[in-house]
C-alpha cells in the first residue's frame, strides 16, 4: 500500500459540561492547530464523523463545513460514524495517488442530551430499541460475561490522566466513561509531502470489521472483529509499546487487550484514554492521534490504536502507527 | 483515480409510498440481492460493504449499519456507512469505487436506501433547534426562492419546468422500478396542481418514496459479467454562508463537474455524453443543472429543456429512468442516478434504454445545493 | 327494553357446567394457550373438538391435535355497537376462522378497523393473561403484525453557542449583530466566530440593518406554524451593510405584490424579529 502517515493532530481541551461553544465553533481551534503544526492550509481531502441525533438535528455536518473555510469548494465527505472510520476513508483516498493529504475531523456534545439513551437508537428497532436498552444496560451485559479487574483499569486510566492537559479532571477513577463535549482533528500525508518531512507517526496497517448486532448472538466474551481488524492490520508483526484503546467500560479493555493479542509489557491507554474523556464521534479518532503523538515524541516505536462503534464492541477498527514506514 | 474500478451488478426494489410487507432490513437486502444476482455472484464474494442513507432521523435509528450488518452479509468484513446529506447515494458509491481505486477491496457492495413512510420527511428535515429562526419548510421551501432567482435571471418562460415535470414522468412510465407512473400526464394536468411553494407547483416536486439499490463494483481482476467501467469520480463541497455563494449556480457543482470531465476525458458534455442521470427533485434544477454542469452556456438550460434535447429521444437525453422526479428514497436517489448510468451504458436499461449509450453522466447533489457528488461510466475500459 | 330492567333472572353464582372430556381438552389446552381439535373417523379435524361427528353422528376419535395458532379468516359480520356482553368494548368483528391445520371454522371476535376486514385476512389470537379454561381465553383474534410504532423521543438542552448567543442577544436590544472577516472583509450576519469562505477568525462587530433588500422569495402555500397565514412569504433579504442574505418572514403586503429588489424593515416585537415588512416611504 502507498505509505501514509499521521503528521499533525489536535484535540480540545475536553468538558463534562456545555461550555457554551456550538460544534462549528468546538472544531474551529483544532482544525487552526492542524494546519498550524503540518504548514499545510488546504488538503487534497477532507472527511468527519458526527452523529445527528448527539446533535439532535439532522446534517449536524453542514454548519461544520462553514468553520473550516472550505472556500474553493473542497473535495469532502462525511461518516455517520466515530471519525477514526473517516479517517480510515481518508487513508483509503490518499491510496489513489492523486492527493497528497487529507484533513479528518471529528466532534460531538453529549452534554446536550441523555447520551445513554440516544445509544439506545443505534440498536436493532424491532426486538432491542423498544426494550428501552440503554447504553449502560448492554454494557452490562457484557460486564456480566467478562471477569477481570475492572477497578484496576480505572484507576491506572486515572492515575495516566493527571498528565494528560486535554482529559477531564475527575475526582476519582470511573469503570464508565464520563459525558464529554469535545472535537479532534488529524492530518494524513502521502507521497511528497510525506518524504519532505521527518516527523511523522507512519500507518503501517490499518483495518476495521463489524460482528453481528445482536448481542445474544456473540460470545460478549471476545471480539472477532476486534481479533480479525488486528490481524489484517498487522499489530502482531511486531513488538507493541503502546495501545490507545477505544474502551468506554473498564470490561472492555480486558476483551481487546485479548483480541488483538497485546503483549504483556503493552503499556495501555498512556492518556487515560476514553474513561478520561469521552467526546463521543472523536473518541475513537483521539485514540489514533494519542497512539501517533508517543510515536512522534520518541515515547513509542510502535503504537497500536482502536476505534469501536455499535453496541458490545460490534464494530473494531485497529490501525498500527510506527517511526519507520 | 488509482486502479480501475466497474460496475458489475445493479439491484433496485421498487420505488412505492410505502413498503408495508418488509423491514427496513428487507428492503436494503432485496436490492443487495438483486445486484449480487445481476454480478453472478453471492455475499461470500464481497469483499466490503458500504450503507448510505440521509438522515437517522428518517426511520429513527441511529446508525443503522449496525443492525443492518446481519442482513447485508458483512459480519466479518469492513463496513461503512456514509451520509453527506441528498448527495449521499452518490457519495457512497464513490466511497465504494474509492475502496477499489485504493487497491483495497476487490469486491465492494454498495447500497443506499430510505424507508421515508416510516415517518414524514418534511418532518425530519425541519426539525427546528431552539435559538434559529430559519423560516424554511421542508426541501421546496429552501429551493422555491432559488429557483426563483434562477427564471428571474434566465428570463425562462414559466412552463419550462412544466415541461421537465412530464418529460421525466413520460420516462417513469418505461421503468418498472419507477414510483409515480402516471398514464396521460400531460402539462394541463401538471399546471391544474396547486403551487405548494410559488413557483414550485405540486407535479413539479419529487415523490416521498420507500426503496433501496445497491451496486457491486469490482476491480478490473475480479469482473464478472457486463461491467460499466467508472470514468471518473469527484465530490466537492462548499460552505452554505459564504458572502456572495451563487445559489442558483454554486461553484461547488461548477468545480466537481470539471473534475470529472477532466477524469473521463469530457470536452464537451453535451457531445461526449450519450446519457444523464441528474439530481433534479424540483423540475427547474433541469435547466439550472445543465448551466451548471456545461452543457450550454448560462442562461441557456431552459432552452435545451424547450427544444426537447432532454428527452428520451432527444440529443443528450436527461433522467430517462424518470429521474428522483418520480422515484424518491432520498438517500438512495443519488445511487439510483449512478446505478442508471451504468446500467445505460451496460445496454441493460430496458424500455428507457438510449440506444447505443456508451457514456453516462451520474450526479447527486445535497444540502442547500452544497454538497456534490458524481461520476461517469463508459462501456470501454478507461 | 326502553328503561332499567325491573325484573332480573340471574342464577346466583352462575351455573356449573360440566364439560365432558372432548371439550374439557379443549378448554384445558386453550387455558395453557394451545388450540386443539379433534378427528373424525374420516380424518377431518374438527375446531372447536366436537364430541360427535356432525357429518356422521359417530363419537370423535380421542385424537386430538394442535391446530393454529393462526387462522384465516373466512365469513364476516361487522359490528358497529357492541353489546354489554360482546368480548370486546369497541366496533368489532365476529368471523368465522379456519385455523391453520383445521377442516372447519371456529367463531370468535376479530379486533381490527372495518378498513381492514376481509375475506383471506390473516389472524392471530390474542391471549387473556388470566386464563380460567373458557372460549373468552382467547380474547379475540387480531391481525398479523406488519407495522409496529417506535416512539423515538430524544431530549436535548441545546445552548445557542458563542457567536449566536451574542447575536441573539443584539436581536433583543432590536439590533442585528454582524461580524466582518478581518482577510476578505465580508460582512456576515448573524455574527459568526469564523469567515465560512477563509477560515479566518472574526472579531470586528458591527451593526447592519435594520432595513435591507429583498433578493429572492417562495411564497409557501403550506401551513406552518410560525406564520400568521397561508399564503406567507419568506424572503432572503440583504440587510444594509451585510455580505449574506437572511431568510426570514416578510409580511404586511399581498403575496403577490412582492418582488426581488423591494426594499423592507425589520418589524421587532418582544425582543426578537416578528417579520419583515415593506418600508414606508419617507
Amino acid at each position: 500500500m502507498r505509505p501514509v502517515a499521521v503528521a499533525a493532530f489536535a484535540q480540545t481541551t475536553h468538558t463534562g459540561h456545555d461550555s457554551g461553544l456550538s460544534e462549528p465553533e468546538l472544531i474551529l481551534p483544532v482544525i487552526r492547530a492542524v494546519r498550524e503544526q503540518s504548514g499545510l492550509t488546504e488538503f487534497g481531502f477532507t472527511c468527519s464523523g458526527s452523529c445527528d441525533y448527539l446533535a439532535g438535528a439532522p446534517f449536524s455536518f453542514v454548519s461544520a463545513l462553514d468553520a473550516l473555510g472550505a472556500w474553493p469548494p473542497i473535495q469532502e465527505s462525511h461518516v455517520e460514524m466515530d471519525a477514526a472510520f473517516a479517517l480510515y476513508e481518508a487513508w483509503v483516498r490518499l491510496q489513489h495517488g492523486d492527493v497528497d493529504s487529507a484533513l479528518v475531523y471529528g466532534f460531538g456534545k453529549s452534554s446536550m442530551g441523555d447520551l445513554r439513551e440516544i445509544m439506545t437508537l443505534q440498536l436493532d428497532p424491532y426486538y432491542l430499541a423498544p426494550l428501552g436498552l440503554d447504553q449502560l444496560s448492554y454494557a452490562g451485559l457484557q460486564r456480566s460475561a467478562v471477569r477481570g479487574d475492572f477497578p484496576a483499569i480505572a484507576r491506572r486510566s486515572w492515575e495516566s490522566a493527571q498528565t494528560n492537559p486535554y482529559a477531564l479532571k475527575l475526582p476519582e477513577p470511573v469503570e464508565t466513561a464520563p459525558i464529554t463535549d469535545g472535537a479532534a482533528a488529524i492530518v494524513l500525508v502521502a507521497g511528497d509531502l510525506l518524504q519532505e518531512r521527518t516527523n511523522l507517526a507512519h500507518i503501517t496497517g490499518i483495518a476495521h470489521r463489524i460482528d453481528p448486532h445482536y448481542p445474544g448472538m456473540r460470545d460478549l466474551t471476545r471480539s472477532a472483529s476486534a481479533a480479525a481488524a488486528a490481524t489484517a492490520a498487522g499489530v502482531g508483526k511486531g513488538p507493541v509499546d503502546v495501545a490507545e484503546l477505544h474502551v468506554q467500560f473498564a470490561h472492555e479493555e480486558i476483551v481487546l487487550a485479548e483480541a488483538l493479542g497485546l503483549p504483556a509489557g503493552t503499556l495501555i491507554n498512556p492518556s487515560g484514554g476514553p474513561l478520561a474523556a469521552n467526546p463521543v464521534m472523536a473518541t475513537g479518532l483521539i485514540r489514533i492521534g494519542e497512539a501517533a503523538s508517543r510515536v512522534m515524541d520518541g515515547t513509542a516505536a510502535r503504537a497500536v490504536a482502536h476505534a469501536t462503534s455499535g453496541p458490545c464492541l460490534q464494530h473494531n477498527l485497529v490501525a498500527v502507527l510506527s517511526r519507520e514506514s | 483515480m488509482g486502479n480501475r474500478c466497474a460496475v458489475i451488478g445493479v439491484g433496485q426494489t421498487h420505488y412505492t409510498t410505502r413498503r408495508r410487507d418488509v423491514s427496513m432490513a428487507g428492503l436494503v437486502r432485496e436490492a443487495a440481492l438483486r445486484a449480487l444476482e445481476d454480478a453472478g455472484l453471492t455475499f461470500a464474494d464481497i469483499d466490503a460493504v458500504v450503507v448510505g442513507k440521509a438522515p437517522d432521523l428518517f426511520e429513527g435509528v441511529m446508525m443503522p449499519e449496525a443492525y443492518l450488518a446481519d442482513a447485508l452479509g458483512a459480519a466479518g468484513k469492513p463496513m461503512m456507512r456514509v451520509h453527506t446529506a441528498g448527495s449521499v447515494g452518490g457519495s457512497t458509491a464513490l466511497v465504494g469505487a474509492s475502496l477499489v481505486q485504493g487497491g483495497v477491496h476487490d469486491r465492494v457492495l454498495v447500497v443506499a436506501y430510505e424507508k421515508q413512510s416510516e415517518s414524514n420527511a418534511t418532518w425530519a428535515l425541519t426539525t427546528h433547534l431552539p435559538f434559529t429562526s430559519s423560516l424554511v419548510v421542508g426541501a421546496g421551501g429552501y429551493f422555491a426562492p432559488h429557483i426563483r432567482e434562477y427564471m428571474r435571471r434566465s428570463g425562462a418562460p414559466d412552463h419550462i419546468g412544466t415541461l421537465v415535470a412530464v418529460k421525466d414522468r413520460l420516462n417513469a412510465l418505461k421503468n418498472p422500478y419507477a414510483h409515480l407512473r402516471i398514464p396521460g400526464i400531460d402539462r394541463a394536468m401538471v399546471e391544474s396542481t396547486p403551487m405548494l411553494w410559488e413557483p414550485i407547483r405540486y407535479l413539479e416536486t419529487c415523490p416521498s418514496s420507500d426503496g433501496a439499490c445497491a451496486v457491486v463494483l469490482s476491480s478490473e481482476r475480479a469482473v464478472t459479467g457486463t461491467p460499466a467501467w467508472v470514468h471518473g469520480g469527484a465530490m466537492r463541497s462548499e460552505p452554505i454562508f459564504r458572502a456572495g455563494r451563487d445559489t442558483v449556480s454554486p461553484q461547488a457543482g461548477i468545480d466537481c463537474a470539471a473534475d470529472v470531465y477532466r477524469q473521463a476525458g469530457v470536452t464537451d458534455p453535451r457531445r461526449d455524453l450519450d446519457v444523464a442521470e441528474v439530481y433534479v427533485p424540483f423540475s427547474w434544477y433541469e435547466p439550472m443543472w445543465l448551466e451548471n454542469l456545461g452543457f450550454c452556456g448560462v442562461n441557456e438550460g431552459w432552452k435545451l429543456t424547450e427544444a426537447g434535447a432532454t428527452a428520451l429521444d432527444g440529443d443528450i437525453p436527461w433522467n430517462a429512468s424518470g429521474g428522483v422526479l418520480s422515484s424518491n428514497p432520498i438517500g438512495a436517489s443519488g445511487l439510483i442516478r449512478f446505478a442508471e448510468a451504468a446500467l445505460q451504458v451496460r445496454g441493460m436499461a430496458g424500455d428507457h434504454q438510449v440506444e447505443g449509450a456508451r457514456k453516462a453522466l451520474g450526479h447527486a447533489y445535497g444540502g442547500g445545493a452544497q454538497f456534490f457528488a458524481m461520476w461517469i461510466v463508459g462501456a470501454e475500459k478507461p | 327494553m326502553p328503561s332499567e330492567p325491573n325484573h332480573v333472572l340471574e342464577f346466583p353464582g352462575g351455573y356449573t357446567r360440566s364439560t365432558g372430556p372432548v371439550i374439557g381438552r379443549f378448554l384445558t389446552e386453550l387455558r395453557a394457550g394451545r388450540i386443539v381439535g379433534v378427528r373424525t373417523a374420516a380424518r377431518t379435524v374438527l375446531v372447536p373438538p366436537l364430541e360427535y361427528d356432525p357429518a356422521t353422528g359417530e363419537p370423535t376419535l380421542p385424537d386430538f391435535v394442535e391446530v393454529g395458532p393462526a387462522g384465516t379468516v373466512h365469513e364476516w359480520t361487522w359490528v358497529e355497537e357492541p353489546r354489554k356482553n360482546h368480548p370486546l368494548d369497541r366496533p368489532f368483528a365476529w368471523a368465522l376462522i379456519r385455523l391453520d391445520g383445521a377442516d372447519t371454522s371456529l367463531v370468535h371476535a376479530v379486533d381490527a378497523p372495518v378498513k381492514a376486514m376481509r375475506t383471506g385476512l390473516r389472524v392471530w389470537p390474542r391471549w387473556r393473561p388470566d386464563r380460567v379454561g373458557s372460549i373468552t381465553d382467547l380474547e379475540c383474534f387480531v391481525p398479523e403484525v406488519t407495522t409496529i410504532v417506535a416512539n423515538v423521543r430524544t431530549e436535548y438542552t441545546v445552548t445557542p453557542g458563542a457567536a449566536l448567543a451574542r447575536y441573539l442577544d443584539a436581536l433583543r436590544r432590536d439590533v442585528f449583530l454582524a461580524g466582518r472577516c478581518p482577510a476578505c472583509e465580508s460582512v456576515y450576519v448573524p455574527y459568526r466566530l469564523s469567515c465560512p469562505q477563509c477560515g479566518s477568525v472574526i472579531e470586528e462587530e458591527l451593526e447592519v440593518g435594520p432595513s435591507g433588500t429583498v433578493t429572492t422569495f417562495a411564497i409557501n402555500n403550506l401551513p406552518d406554524p410560525r406564520a400568521p397565514q397561508v399564503p406567507f412569504v419568506s424572503a432572503y433579504i440583504l440587510l444594509d451593510g451585510a455580505d449574506t442574505p437572511i431568510i426570514a418572514l416578510l409580511s404586511e403586503i399581498p403575496a403577490a405584490q412582492v418582488a426581488e429588489g423591494m426594499r423592507v424593515r425589520a418589524v421587532f416585537e418582544g425582543g426578537t424579529v416578528k417579520w419583515f415588512a415593506p418600508e414606508r416611504e419617507a
